[in-house]
Formats: structure tokens, C-alpha cells, sequence
């Protein structure tokens, strides 16, 4: 006996009787012997719990826990402790996609809230259920300039976090689409390389902010010259950054993506995370993914259920614009209780300490002569410099008193040797940041 | 049992046209409408776009299903129903009234292929 | 409490907060000095609120919502086991959620062990050399493994392949994986067993197939008896099998993918491995290949030097499909299901979801047409009621079942027939619950005769009746913006 079978002798063998049956083997017999598994797998016994956690606690022993001072991707914002008591009620964590609205409005409740939150943030009309995450939901945004345009081609800045690139390029290649590099100036997409590079082949531009350098790039002119070329603006943007920084929907983009997991998600070697995308109400259509909306009952209860699903895989097989069916539901309830937890005024202050505290480091940085500016161009909480110095030895210094930084821009694409990322949020105070400069300060 | 009218000439994908002078007016069956259920959004293309037999020009969708209109004559769209963008349940309602668009078609030989209401009646059923 | 119905932004009153954040104790510097052109004009619409009107809210509206935990929840292909507990404690680990992904390697070696266990231990299960855990659910695991297929054409030169066989039974996910992945898709249809038709197969290969898509048992939960033949065809035929591992539960102990022929496969974590469905996600989708695909497998992977683990990029690759390395915390459940239940039990867990789905069957067959006789693997699939002379369909079924306290099998899926129900009840489902499932099932048919006018009304006791799904799509009411709006 196990603890996750319930089954006891008297119940086998009642069942195999009500099967006529003696033997189990019997349901099998079609298989061809030649292939059936008779054997053990070759993996270790069960594990006790006793013996699961020590073996656990021991992997974890294994890996180091550091204070974080770098980004890129994966941003050390504050968890705030109510989260995760919600997150794992069971009926949250271990409901099915929302096909049964009838026992599901839990579930639809909260993606309508995620849904109006993200549209809100990113200035858009609609925004999908979730994605799986920032790279991959950029990678659908090209497949919707596709499908609106039917155009092939993709026009993405290199000033795009190569981790986003790789992904967008991956998809792209195996869809039959090319993509194109927008090549940018002073560390920022560059409008008079757009204006080169639009023809009536391109179907999108794809553009970050804040970039892979942190910049906080100007789009003035940007979606007029896409819009005279009928393409499609896509704008991929840090979700906590847009609490205050100008929207895709101000920028007048036609669809907007990223990741969501810089709303306080845990940086969890890299997932799970929460990829979003919002877009224009005319382009609803041809988007990928689950969308909730408001609806009632037959006793007229205000009420929510998947809708415009005739859009989806599970219907339109081959014809579907995007394969996507299992997405990241739970993420998005994180991201919506974050969201609720903070409010526009917590989310504001978020970004303020972040800047407040990326700011000072970057200027006690200069101040050891150690480091150099590489743009001067505005950021939010994370920033680039060139130094000098070795790299590695800097990194190694660094995680030998307990810190993770200075990422080295060199190991995404050579020709940014020494060019290394920083980054603060709002959990890095004033006496850490001192500590940081104090022990970069004092190298040579 | 949908309804199938004489008078109208029918395509294997459920689509109708009716020739009125030098102008094709195309719809889906009662049949269709019927297959799809509630329907809750047509695509229908712009006026002036060309059409060409046997290819795709718009889409019908309703909650459970979605269908590609499929053109069965060639030509240039003149007029597009309108009234469907807001009401697509009219097709629903009456699904040869609610015509979908009206093509200036090319060749008088498009409808020779097409099906008269006895022969879609086998299909229809 | 089940009446509660306001949404978090209905509840909001302006100057409440949830948070609490430190003092900033550096001055000099301010948000407001960036150039104003870069700033957001409008204050985005977030609720305020305190944080036990947070906890409110989201714990009521929880009661709306069924669980695995809240009862039986038998839904077809989506396997609902149980999503042990311990899997979750370990999750919460700190030293699995404070490691960056940008980390060194020096400071990830226990977590780049599990990544390269797991990987092990999967490959050893479904039979095939080496796995990435870097797909995030099942379609994404479909669209990788295409990938992988289409490069190994592509690498060998052989630039015909531009077709993929896919049975009428599957997935939708597997036609949508195949064209998102650049492939023309040829159907071919099932035969009246529910099976791969050997003619059709013989008649859609040619030079220009690139592999086939399969799931085996199929989406009918019967086994491809034919399976070596159909993988020795295609093979001959220049294509690659894949395995598509939706329905892998019932094949634990029973026999392994790689040794029936097939080439690559995603396997749904959140399915076989037990990690939480989360209302539709996280999933985790890892992609299995045999030995000579491996230089395909998307970047990075993890390797192993003598003691030490390291990422490691492949110039053969088909590049990267995910930010990091996948779902960390998914996988990482699905490692500490499997170490629990060990070579011991995990042999177990095909024999007694089958025999779960059989007795099942045979206690439901006098009420509901079974169209495909014989033994089913882990789950199966009926079509409608018997006695359908009242109008009773299979959706009236599913919503009474709500009443009863159970959540509705999958209908209307697979497509092959008009009324499908399907059943997959998990091996972690007890004979007494199958037994009061079977009753329940048996009661609602017999209240499909008496009362089919409750039953086309049916659910009644659940926190909402049916919904309506046109004036849904027409209005197309998708945030609480669009609803003021209608509302004003």
C-alpha cells in the first residue's frame, strides 16, 4: 500500500471481479508483448517524507541565496507575505481551466480582474488571461502582426533583451517568418533607422522599455511612421515599470507584452513567471490565449465565462493563430492580488525607491573611478556601466561576500565586453548599497 | 429539417449566391446557420476588395465554432451587409434575407459548378 | 458566502492601502526629474484597499471555485490526481525561490542537479536518451518537439518534409503546434474502432511527410494495437514519430514511448506528475528525444561534467523557446513526486487508473452508449445517454452533475462523436468514490426520463445557473473599464 492509492486487496479484487477478470494483465493484452515493460524503472525507491525533506534540504544546500543587485529580466521586488496564503488555497491551486463556469467564477473573477488591471497598466483595451512569459507572449505579439497584417517580415530593435530576441527568433524561423534588426543609436531604437527599414514587407516593429540597457527609450514619431506603413507597434514593456512610466496605450501601440514578474513574483531560477498581452479592441480577434468576460446567468446574476473561444486551438485546430492552451492562470492571480495589495500608490512607490536607490548607486559607482557611464540616458531601477576592471574577478568578489551583480552584458553578445547590469529595487537599502560601492570601491 | 429555396444556387461549403443582373448576392444556408449555432461575429471583407471562387473572404463565428466564408464566384465586392456587423444574428433569424455581400463577378461561368436546390438538398441533410 | 459577487474594484474606497514599504533614506533624487514625455498621464485603475479586504475577497470568491480537494473531479485527458502536499512545501523552499536565473552555476549546482535528475529519470520512464525541462505546458512542449523534427530534416537537407500526419482524434493542440511550427497538416481519419487507419497512414506517406503526431492510448482511450506497425511505416517513410504525452498515465509500468518507436515527446507535468492545474496553468512541458536528436534540443541544456552541473548552448540547436529554463517551481514538483513514489510505485500508477476507467465503464454501460466495446486504458468515453427520446444531452448531464457535487467529466470532445463524455478517473480515486460516482451517474440518467425540464435547467444549487455565452461574445465585456461603460 501507498498513501496516494487507495486501493486495498478486498477493493482489487471486487473490481477485477466486476470486470470478470482475474488478472490486471488481462486490460493489457492488446499491447504487443514485444514492447510491454515488465520491469522496474531504473530510478531510486520511494522516499519517505522524513527522507525527502533531508534529501531536499540538502539540494537546497547546495545552491546560493544572495543579495541581488542585477535584473535582466528578473527583478528582486517585495513579496508581500498575503500573497502566497491565497495563491495555495486548494481551490485555486488545484482547479482545471475554467470550462464549467458554473463551479469556476472563482477562477473567471479573478482573470477579469487580471485582465482589467493589465489593460489598465499598459493602456490598452484587452488583455488576454496570461501567457507562459515575456519572451514567449513577444513572440505571439509577432505572430498577431501576421495574422493582421499578413505580412512576414518582423522589425526588432537591438536594444531588445537578447533573451527576448532568441525567443522571437526561434519562433519565427520555424513559421516561416524573418526577422529583421533595427539598429539602434546611443542605446536607444533609433527612428531614422525605422524610417530605412519600413517597407510594405514589414507586418510589426518590436521595441522594449525600459531596454536590455535599462534606457527608457523615446518613441516620438514611432507609431505614426508604423501606422502610414500599415504595420503593427508592438511594445514590450516591464509591468511594474508601467505604473509609471508612459504606456504602450499612450504611445499609441497596437499591442503591448512582457513579463509580469517583477510584480513581486519570486526571481525562482527563472519560473514560473507571467507573460502578458493587451491590445486593441479591433485586434481582439486575433489574439492568442483564453479571454474572460462579464455575462449572466439565467436568474440574471452578474456573471464571467471564457469567451470568443471560437478563436482557439481546442476549436479552430490548424486555422488557430497561436497553439497556446494551458497559460499561466495561477500567475495571474498572483499578479492580481499584488496588484490590489499595492494599488496605484504602492505600485508608484515601488518604482520611486527603485529609481531613488538605482540613481545612487549609479552616481556613487562613477564616483570610485571604477566605473564608467556607457549612455547617458534616463533609466528607472536598472542601468549599465563599463569598467576596467576584470569581469569575473569583480562577480567573484562579490559573491564571496554575498552579493549577485554585475552581470557582464559580454556574456549575452560580445561586443558588450565589460559592460556589466546593475540593478535596485525597492527591497536594497541605503546601508546595502553602501556596502556594494564600498566592496567594487575598494578593487583594483 | 433547414430550409433550402429554389432559386438559389448553392456551393459544397454552404454558401449561396443568387444572380441578379451583372451582380452575385452571397450568404450561407439555413443549413449552416444552423450547424453553427448563435452566431456572434461575421468578418466580412471591404468594399472594392476582389474575390475569387473557391477562396477564403471572410468568416462566420458563433460561441462553439468558427467557419470560413468560401466564395463561390470570382469578382470585385460592391456592397457589404452591414446590418451584420451589429446584428449578426440575423442570420440566425434568416439566413437567405441576410445576405452577406454582393460581388461584381467576372465570369458567368462561376455559377455553372454551383448546385441548384435539389442538389444541395442531399448535401443539406 | 456564495452570494458574494463584487469584484476587488467594487469594493475599493480611495486612500486605503495594502502595503507597506520602508522610508527612502537617500534624498537628492526623484521619479518626477524624468523628462515628463516618459511618464504615465493617467493613474492607472488599481483598487485601494486594506489587506484583510484583500484576503476577503479572494477567499470568497475561492468558494465559488472546485478543487481536486473539493471532490471528484473526473475531466477527460486532464488527468486530475491528487497534487500532494509535501510538493508544495518543498517549492516554498527559500533556497529554490531566491536563486536569480542569471546566477553562475557555482551558485545553482542543487537546483541544475534536480534539472538534470529529473531529465534522467523522465528519459528512463517514457524510454527515449535525454529531455528539456524549458517548454512551459504540453502545447508548448508540442511546438518544441515539432521544432526539434523539422530542424533534423532540415539539417539533413532533406527540405520536402513540409507535412505532418495528425489522426482526426487528436488534440487540438496538435494540428494548432503543427501549422504555428510551419507545417501542412494532413488528417487522416480514425477507424470505426477509434483507431489509426493503416491504409489512410499508407496513403498519406510520401517523401514529403516530416513525422506523425500521436497519442497513444488515443483521445478515445483505447491503445494503438497497431502502434509498431504504424512507427515501422512512417519510419520507412523517411518521418519521425511523435509522441504527444497527454495521456502518458495510463502507459506508467505498462510500456514506454521510446520502445514503442517514437522519436520525440512532450510530457504534461501538471498531468502524469501531479503538479497543481492552477485554474489553467502553470503547466510544464518537457520534450524528450531519442539519442540522435539530442543536438536539437532547445538552449541551454544542462550537462554534467564529472561533479559538476553547467548550462550548456548547442550551435545545432533549435535555439531557445523560453526566458530561463522553464517553469523551475513546476518541475521541481514533479521531481518530488516522483522521488516519493519511487521505481516501487510509480510501476503502479497505469494498472490502477485503467482499472479505475474499466470499472468505471462497465458500471455505466446499461445507461450510456458505449461506442467502442472492450477494455479501455485510463479513461472512457461514452456517447450520450441511451435513452435519448427526452432531449437529454450530454451538456444537461454535465451541469447536473454539478448538483451532486461533482465536477463534469469533458464533453463534446473528441469530436469523432456527436455527444462525447469523458471520463478519466485518476488512480488516487478510491472504489468507494467510483462507487457513488456511478450512482450519481446512474440517478441523473434516470432523471433524464423523469424530469428532463429540471435537468435542461440543471445546475441548481451552484453558485451561478447557466451562463449566457452569446451575450458574452457579442458584447464582449472584458474589463471592469468595458463594464462601467455598459453600465453607466
Amino acid at each position: 500500500m501507498f498513501k496516494y492509492f487507495p486501493h486495498t486487496e478486498a477493493d482489487l479484487t471486487q473490481m477485477k471481479q466486476s470486470l470478470g477478470i482475474k488478472n490486471t494483465e488481462r486490460m493489457f493484452q492488446v499491447i504487443p508483448s514485444a514492447v510491454r515493460f515488465n520491469q522496474d524503472y531504473n530510478i531510486p525507491s520511494s522516499l519517505s517524507e522524513i527522507e525527502l525533506r533531508k534529501h531536499m534540504e540538502e539540494l537546497g544546500k547546495l545552491n546560493q541565496s544572495k543579495m541581488i543587485f542585477s535584473g535582466l529580466g528578473a527583478y528582486d521586488h517585495y513579496e508581500p507575505s498575503v500573497i502566497n496564503h491565497i495563491v495555495s488555497r486548494q481551490e485555486f491551486l488545484t482547479s482545471y481551466t475554467p470550462y464549467q463556469p458554473e463551479i469556476s467564477q472563482g477562477t473567471l473573477t479573478y482573470i477579469f480582474e487580471y485582465q482589467s488591471m493589465i489593460s489598465s497598466l499598459t493602456g490598452m483595451d484587452v488583455s488576454n488571461a496570461s501567457m507562459y512569459d515575456g519572451p514567449t507572449a513577444t513572440a505571439e505579439a509577432m505572430f498577431m502582426a501576421e495574422a493582421i497584417t499578413k505580412r512576414k517580415k518582423i522589425l526588432v530593435s537591438d536594444t531588445v533583451n537578447p533573451n527576448i530576441m532568441s525567443v522571437v527568433k526561434t519562433y519565427a524561423k520555424y513559421k516561416g517568418l524573418e526577422v529583421d534588426i533595427l539598429i539602434s543609436k546611443d542605446g536607444s531604437a533609433n527612428i531614422e533607422s525605422l524610417k530605412n527599414k519600413l517597407d510594405d514587407t514589414i507586418a510589426g516593429v518590436i521595441v522594449q522599455r525600459p531596454n536590455f540597457f535599462g534606457i527608457i527609450e523615446n518613441y516620438d514619431g514611432f507609431s505614426k511612421l508604423i501606422h502610414d506603413n500599415d504595420s503593427v507597434f508592438i511594445i514590450n514593456g516591464d509591468i511594474s515599470a508601467l505604473g509609471v512610466i508612459k504606456t504602450p496605450g499612450e504611445e499609441d501601440a497596437d499591442i503591448a507584452c512582457g513579463d509580469c514578474q517583477s510584480l513581486g513574483m519570486p526571481v525562482a531560477f527563472g519560473g514560473p513567471y507571467l507573460g502578458y498581452l493587451t491590445t486593441k479592441k479591433q485586434h481582439v480577434r486575433k489574439m492568442p490565449g483564453r479571454i474572460c468576460g462579464q455575462s449572466f446567468d439565467r436568474n440574471h446574476v452578474r456573471s464571467f465565462v471564457l469567451t470568443l473561444q471560437a478563436r482557439e486551438q481546442h476549436i479552430r485546430r490548424e486555422k488557430a493563430n497561436s497553439n497556446i492552451c494551458s497559460n499561466q492562470s495561477l500567475l495571474a492571480l498572483y499578479a492580481t492580488v499584488y496588484l490590489s495589495l499595492m494599488g496605484p500608490k504602492g505600485l508608484k512607490q515601488v518604482n520611486e525607491l527603485s529609481y531613488t536607490g538605482a540613481h545612487y548607486l549609479y552616481d556613487q559607482l562613477i564616483a570610485t573611478g571604477k566605473f564608467k557611464p556607457v549612455f547617458n540616458k534616463p533609466f528607472l531601477k536598472e542601468f549599465v556601466l563599463h569598467t576596467h576592471l576584470n569581469v569575473e574577478m569583480i562577480q567573484k568578489h562579490l559573491s564571496d561576500h554575498g552579493i549577485f551583480g554585475a552581470v557582464n552584458l559580454g556574456d549575452f553578445d560580445e561586443k558588450y565586453q565589460n559592460v556589466v547590469n546593475f540593478c535596485v529595487t525597492e527591497k536594497r537599502s541605503k546601508a546595502e548599497i553602501n556596502h556594494l560601492v564600498s566592496l567594487l570601491g575598494g578593487l583594483s | 429539417m433547414s430550409k433550402v429555396l429554389e432559386g438559389f444556387l448553392y456551393a459544397e461549403s454552404h454558401e449561396w449566391a443568387k444572380k441578379e443582373g451583372k451582380i452575385a448576392v452571397i450568404g450561407i444556408t439555413d443549413f449552416a446557420q444552423a450547424q453553427l449555432g448563435n452566431v456572434v461575429f461575421v468578418d466580412l471583407p471591404e468594399v472594392g476588395a476582389n474575390v475569387k471562387k473557391g477562396k477564403e473572404f471572410g468568416a462566420v463565428e458563433s460561441v462553439k465554432a468558427a467557419s470560413d466564408l468560401i466564395c463561390p464566384v470570382s469578382g470585385k465586392v460592391v456592397e457589404v451587409n452591414e446590418d451584420l456587423v451589429g446584428e449578426p444574428e440575423l442570420i440566425n433569424k434568416d439566413a437567405f434575407a441576410s445576405w452577406l455581400i454582393k460581388v461584381e463577378y467576372t465570369n458567368e461561368s462561376d455559377f455553372n459548378s454551383l448546385m441548384n436546390a435539389e442538389a444541395y438538398k442531399e448535401i443539406a441533410k | 458566502m456564495k452570494n458574494y459577487d463584487h469584484l476587488i474594484f467594487e469594493i475599493s474606497v480611495p486612500g486605503r492601502v495594502g502595503f507597506t514599504l520602508p522610508n527612502s533614506e537617500i534624498s537628492g533624487y526623484n521619479l518626477s526629474s524624468l523628462d515628463a514625455s516618459l511618464l504615465r498621464k493617467e493613474v492607472p485603475a488599481l483598487p485601494e484597499v486594506s489587506e484583510l479586504d484583500v484576503i476577503r475577497h479572494y477567499t470568497n470568491i475561492s468558494h465559488k471555485n472546485f478543487g481536486v480537494e473539493t471532490g471528484f473531479y473526473p475531466l477527460g485527458s486532464c488527468t486530475m490526481k491528487y497534487n500532494p502536499k509535501i510538493n508544495e512545501e518543498i517549492a516554498a523552499m527559500k533556497a529554490f525561490n531566491s536563486i536569480h536565473p542569471l546566477q553562475k552555476a557555482s551558485d545553482t549546482q542543487g537546483i541544475l542537479r534536480i534539472y538534470y535528475e529529473l531529465q534522467s529519470m523522465l528519459s528512463e520512464i517514457s524510454g527515449l536518451h535525454s529531455y528539456t525541462l524549458n517548454p512551459f505546458a504540453g502545447a508548448h512542449g508540442e511546438l518544441t518537439g515539432l521544432m526539434i523534427m523539422k530542424e533534423y530534416h532540415l539539417q539533413r537537407g532533406d527540405f520536402k518534409r513540409t507535412k505532418v500526419i495528425v489522426p482526426d482524434s487528436a488534440h487540438g493542440t496538435n494540428p494548432a503546434s503543427a501549422t504555428i511550427c510551419g507545417f501542412d497538416i494532413i488528417e487522416i481519419e480514425s477507424t470505426p474502432e477509434g483507431t489509426v487507419d493503416l491504409e489512410q497512414l499508407k496513403a498519406a506517406l510520401s517523401d514529403e511527410v516530416a513525422g506523425m503526431m500521436l497519442t497513444n492510448p488515443n483521445t478515445l482511450g483505447i491503445f494503438e494495437k497497431d502502434i509498431i506497425e504504424i512507427s515501422r511505416l512512417v519510419h520507412e517513410a523517411g518521418g519521425l514519430m511523435y509522441y504527444d504525452g497527454a495521456n502518458l498515465n495510463a502507459l506508467l509500468g505498462i510500456v514506454r514511448p521510446g520502445d514503442m518507436g517514437f522519436d520525440i515527446m512532450h510530457i504534461n507535468l501538471h498531468k502524469t506528475f501531479s503538479t497543481p492545474h492552477g485554474g489553467g496553468g502553470p503547466g510544464s512541458g518537457p520534450v524528450g528525444v531519442k539519442e540522435f536528436l539530442v543536438p536539437y534540443l532547445p538552449n541551454p541544456q544542462i550537462n554534467k561534467l564529472d561533479n559538476h552541473y553547467f548550462l550548456d548552448w548547442n550551435k545545432d540547436s533549435i535555439g531557445s523557446v523560453s526566458g530561463f529554463y522553464g517553469n523551475f517551481k513546476v518541475w521541481l514538483r514533479a521531481y518530488v513526486y516522483i522521488m516519493t513514489l519511487g521505481k516501487e510505485n510509480l510501476r503502479q500508477v497505469g494498472c490502477l487508473s485503467t482499472l479505475n476507467a474499466n470499472y468505471v465503464r462497465v458500471h455505466l454501460e446499461e445507461e450510456f452508449n458505449l461506442p467502442i466495446k472492450g477494455f479501455s486504458m485510463h479513461e472512457c468515453v461514452f456517447d450520450g445517454l441511451k435513452d435519448q427520446s427526452t432531449g437529454v444531452t450530454t451538456l444537461d448531464v454535465a451541469k447536473r452533475l454539478l448538483d451532486y457535487g461533482v465536477h463534469a467529466p469533458t464533453i463534446y470532445f473528441p469530436l469523432l462523436f456527436h455527444q462525447s463524455i469523458m471520463i478519466e478517473p485518476t488512480e488516487t480515486e478510491s472504489k468507494q468514490t467510483l462507487d457513488s460516482f456511478i450512482e450519481v451517474m446512474k440517478k441523473v440518467a434516470k432523471e433524464a426520463i423523469t424530469d428532463p425540464q429540471m435537468m435542461k435547467l440543471a445546475p441548481h444549487t451552484t453558485p451561478i445557473s447557466r451562463i449566457d455565452e452569446v451575450y458574452a461574445a457579442k458584447k464582449m465585456i472584458l474589463t471592469y473599464k468595458d463594464y462601467l461603460k455598459e453600465n453607466q
